[in-house]
């Protein structure tokens, strides 16, 4: 990899557990993610992996465990607090505002960095207009960066899969994350289409510095990109280290990829 | 003492009505997730065209069974000219179409029969019944006991039709999950057609009882608006929770206008049961026998 | 080939993101309103001004406000007109009791008045959706309208509730004329359709967008959904509160509290669903075709088919009417008149060419 270089510890998990009445999704689980790595979560389906991510940006309450994020222990925080501290993410089924053209969807992206109120807005002169044009020059980078200058104005319903999982990396982009969740970037795509989501992860890692947990089922594309990898599985940890070091874990080879591979 | 139980009686009796007109909306959501709006517009359908199949000169037991004929085909028409073409529309965008549906059948029901209002005599009185009077010195009508029978029977059939028929075990599992009833083999339309044409019937029994109590006018429907609130507080799929929660309902109503009313002008019967499902919603909003549900992301 | 966006090319994103981006758009307007301000003052006679603009355009400001609620942030609301009552009678106890209130000031409070309440009512939204809502929304429209009526001192001790509007007067120039105060509401119309357009727009508009099509997505980007529902209750009932006071004020004049019922609400949401749900050129087009055409119908009724329909069918065509024509919208247009005229438009585009 080029001259990116992993830094300190800035996401530290430490013994998770998320149960929802009587069922177990998360135990006891624990793991750290370090500054501009790529992390990647495997598992069976059902092992958790959503629900961790979940948990990382609020949208689940754990019952137990103690998150540290940029070194500050973290209470209860509420999802569109976390997007503020720099977490943004894409979803395993595509989340986009379907009612909204590809920009429009992007530009709901940088809302946490907007500071004119609705009344300003309504008037649309001095900081609201000002605003407008900055915040949509820095959408058309993000636009140019994924390659999708051609179908701006198209509302997303319309638009195929692969470039709706695309326009959803754009959205989350647009915020300027620290720190990106992508839940299964590449499902459901063709072998193109995979490799260009994975140039695109690539470089927004690289050109960006942004941190990356991501969740995967392709095993190539996670032992290519990835630095680090966790291994759930039932809602328990399983393994954890470097991509070689998890294809020689006994535990994972015969919990998860299977003795033949 | 006794004046607080004689209008709780008379408001549970009256959160009957509620109750038949509850139990329609319950049917059709069951069925086919449909909030119907027009419930109560079906009640003043039905009522309307058995009144004036009857002043034809036909005998009560034709007119009932004609009656009856007009709502399958209304339902059987619903069926097929409003739902079947919005099959894939958000459910938000049906309940508008019924409240479309709403209007369409209030006023075909009336360019059909005329607007004026009309009687109904079911021939049981609308008294309280002498020896509970007499032993308790509390008044109980005798129609409202009555109307409270029908329902007790018309639930009991209705639990039966779920339960041990065919058609009824169809019903279940369509409610229980579209896609999976379709792939074993249950026809969803005619399905359908079943449901609203059984809550045709309940629209038909709600109407003839409401009919024969205030008699048969344009101020049904409104009436029959107090069926959402006894939804909110029974749940949108459970049939008991439309019993309780007419019975709460119409219970609550009557004591808060009888003890508050006085206090603050009367006529909060009109707002009174909105905002107490609205409070209760906000405890819990799945209703009393409804279920939960949650979201997944 | 009128229509053609050929040739305006965008280099800049101030001019992409002008209000109209298409140059035909923008003289489209232009003469919109040089119609609506010059041409119809002089050329309208009494009864279209009483009888349909000034109507058309309390109700277009209504249903936009209903837009923004139900089209823009995806809440239900069976309520508008309740709000629309909050607005008549906020503003009429301004204009009564606080001594040289200006006019348009009193119509402002009154929105605002109609805001707060709205906002009471939206707090449920925070945890139901859906029809929930709307039932929640009923509570809203009985309540308000029970308590108008029951508390005298809102129509200062008037029988049943009734107010007659003051008259309507701005730095001493009296709008009492139908031409004067058609005038009066066009502006008020005009200035807040260009307002919601802006916002609609705007980042506020996304993030009621982004609510409406999927709430959790919404949170994951930072939207406060609180924030957000509770905003679009707020701006929603304020225009509904301003249509209510010029419903009282340049429309109607004498107005109880039942004025605003049920019937009200519905129709509202007609427009909005004939017009097009989202648009706000849908709450024009919706307000005209159900102000006109009960007109229409009357027309038919007594002139075109005079004597042939019996009375008990001709009373009743309007409530078969517009139920029909909800449903029929509902299935075969779902974003309503709004849809079918950018289609055209998009036509234009490339006529005579096919594709």
């Amino acid at each position: 990899m080029s001259g990116r270089k992993i830094g300190e510890v800035i996401l530290d998990l430490q013994h998770i557990s998320l149960r929802f009445g009587g069922v177990k999704a998360l135990t006891d689980i624990s793991f750290d993610v370090k500054e501009h790595e790529i992390r990647a979560i495997i598992g069976p389906n059902g092992a958790g992996k959503s629900s961790m991510l979940n948990v990382i940006n609020g949208v689940y309450h754990p019952q137990e465990g103690k998150i540290t994020f940029h070194g500050e222990e973290r209470a209860k925080m509420e999802p569109h607090q976390a997007a503020m501290q720099g977490i943004s993410r894409t979803f395993q089924n595509i989340a986009l505002f379907k009612g909204m053209s590809v920009l429009d969807n992007i530009m709901t992206g940088r809302i946490t960095k907007m500071k004119a109120n609705f009344l300003e807005q309504a008037i649309h002169l001095g900081r609201a207009r000002r605003e407008e044009l900055a915040h949509r020059a820095k959408v058309e980078e993000v636009i140019d960066f994924l390659e999708i200058q051609h179908i701006r104005k198209t509302p997303v319903g319309r638009l195929p899969y692969g470039l709706q999982k695309r326009v959803e990396l754009g959205r989350a982009l647009a915020a300027e994350p620290s720190m990106l969740l992508l839940d299964e970037p590449m499902a459901g795509m063709n072998v193109e289409e995979k490799q260009d989501m994975c140039r695109f992860i690539l470089d927004v890692n690289d050109q960006f510095g942004t941190t990356i947990v991501l969740i995967e089922h392709d095993m190539g594309v996670v032992m290519d990109i990835s630095d680090r990898v966790v291994v759930l599985d039932y809602g328990k940890k399983i393994g954890d280290g470097t991509p070689d070091e998890v294809r020689n874990n006994e535990e994972v080879i015969s919990a998860y990829l299977g003795v033949s591979h | 003492m006794q004046f607080f139980f004689e209008v709780l009686i008379g408001g549970l009796l009256s959160g009957v009505m509620y109750s038949f007109v509850a139990l329609g909306f319950v049917l059709i959501y069951k069925a086919s997730g449909v909030f119907n709006f027009a419930q109560g517009a079906m009640v003043f359908f039905a009522a309307l065209t058995f009144v004036g199949i009857l002043e034809t000169g036909v005998p009560f037991w034709l007119a009932l069974i004609l009656a009856f004929g007009a709502m399958v085909i209304l339902g059987i028409a619903t069926e097929r000219i409003v739902l079947r073409p919005m099959v894939n529309q958000p459910p938000i965008a049906l309940f508008m179409a019924t409240i479309g549906l709403t209007f369409l059948i209030e006023g075909l029901a009336q360019a059909m029969w005329g607007s004026s209002v009309r009687g109904l005599d079911l021939g049981i009185q609308d008294e309280p019944i002498a020896w509970i009077m007499d032993a308790t010195d509390i008044g109980v009508s005798k129609f409202d006991l009555f109307a409270a029978g029908v329902a007790a029977v018309l639930v009991t059939a209705l639990a039966l039709f779920f339960q041990y028929t065919r058609v009824g075990r169809a019903l279940r599992a369509v409610a229980d999950d579209h896609q999976a009833a379709l792939s074993i083999g249950i026809p969803l339309q005619t399905i359908w057609r079943i449901v609203w044409a059984v809550a045709g019937f309940v629209a038909l029994v709600a109407g003839l009882i409401w009919g024969a109590r205030n008699g048969v006018q344009f101020a049904l429907t409104f009436t029959a608006l107090k069926a959402l609130p006894v939804l909110i507080l029974g749940g949108f799929t459970s049939v008991p929770g439309a019993i309780v929660g007419g019975l709460i309902i119409g219970s609550t109503e009557k004591l808060a206008e009888v003890y508050l009313g006085a206090h603050v002008g009367g006529g909060i019967d009109a707002w009174f049961p909105y905002i107490l499902a609205l409070g209760f919603l906000l405890v819990r909003p799945e209703g009393l026998f409804g279920e939960k549900h949650i979201d997944r992301v | 080939m009128l229509y053609r966006e050929a040739g305006q090319f965008k280099s800049s994103y101030t001019s992409d993101q002008q209000i109209f981006p298409i140059r035909q758009d923008r003289i489209g307007i232009m003469l919109l309103l040089l119609v609506a301000f010059v041409l119809v003052p002089g050329m309208a006679d009494e009864y279209w001004l009483k009888g349909i603009l000034i109507p058309f355009l309390v109700f277009s400001l209504a249903a936009l406000g209903l837009n923004i609620l139900t089209g823009y942030a995806g809440q239900l609301s069976l309520g508008s007109a309740a709000f629309m009552a909050v607005g008549a009678f906020a503003s009429y106890n301004f204009m009564l009791r606080i001594d040289g209130m200006p006019l348009l000031v009193a119509f402002a409070l009154g929105g605002v008045m109609a805001a707060l309440v709205g906002i009471v009512f939206g707090l449920p939204s925070l945890r139901i959706k859906g029809f929930y809502l709307a039932v929640a929304t009923l509570a809203a429209q009985f309540f308000i309208i029970w308590l108008l009526t029951k508390v005298s001192w809102f129509s200062n001790d008037s029988t049943s509730g009734v107010i007659s509007a003051q008259e309507m007067e701005i730095f001493g120039y009296v709008f009492d004329s139908p031409e004067s105060k058609y005038l009066l509401v066009l502006s008020i119309v005009t200035v807040m359709a260009l307002m919601a357009k802006n916002m609609v727009r705007g980042a506020v508009g996304r993030a009621w967008m982004a609510v409406r099509d999927m709430d959790v997505a919404a949170e994951v980007i930072g939207i406060r959904i609180m924030h957000t529902k509770l905003l679009a209750f707020a701006v929603s009932s304020f225009y509904c509160g301003v249509a209510g006071a010029l419903y009282a004020y340049a429309y109607i004049g004498t107005v109880e509290p039942e004025g605003f019922n049920l019937d009200l609400s519905f129709k509202i949401l007609f427009m909005i669903i004939i017009g097009g749900v989202g648009s706000i050129s849908g709450a024009f087009l919706g307000s005209a075709f159900i102000v006109l055409l009960p007109i229409f119908l009357d027309v038919l009724v007594q002139d075109v088919f005079a004597g042939l329909l019996p009375p008990s069918i001709a009373s009743n065509l309007q409530l078969m009417v517009f139920g029909g024509l909800i449903i029929f919208f509902l299935i075969v247009e779902p974003h309503g008149l709004a849809r079918l005229w950018q289609i055209t438009k998009e036509k234009l585009r490339l006529w005579p060419f096919p594709h």
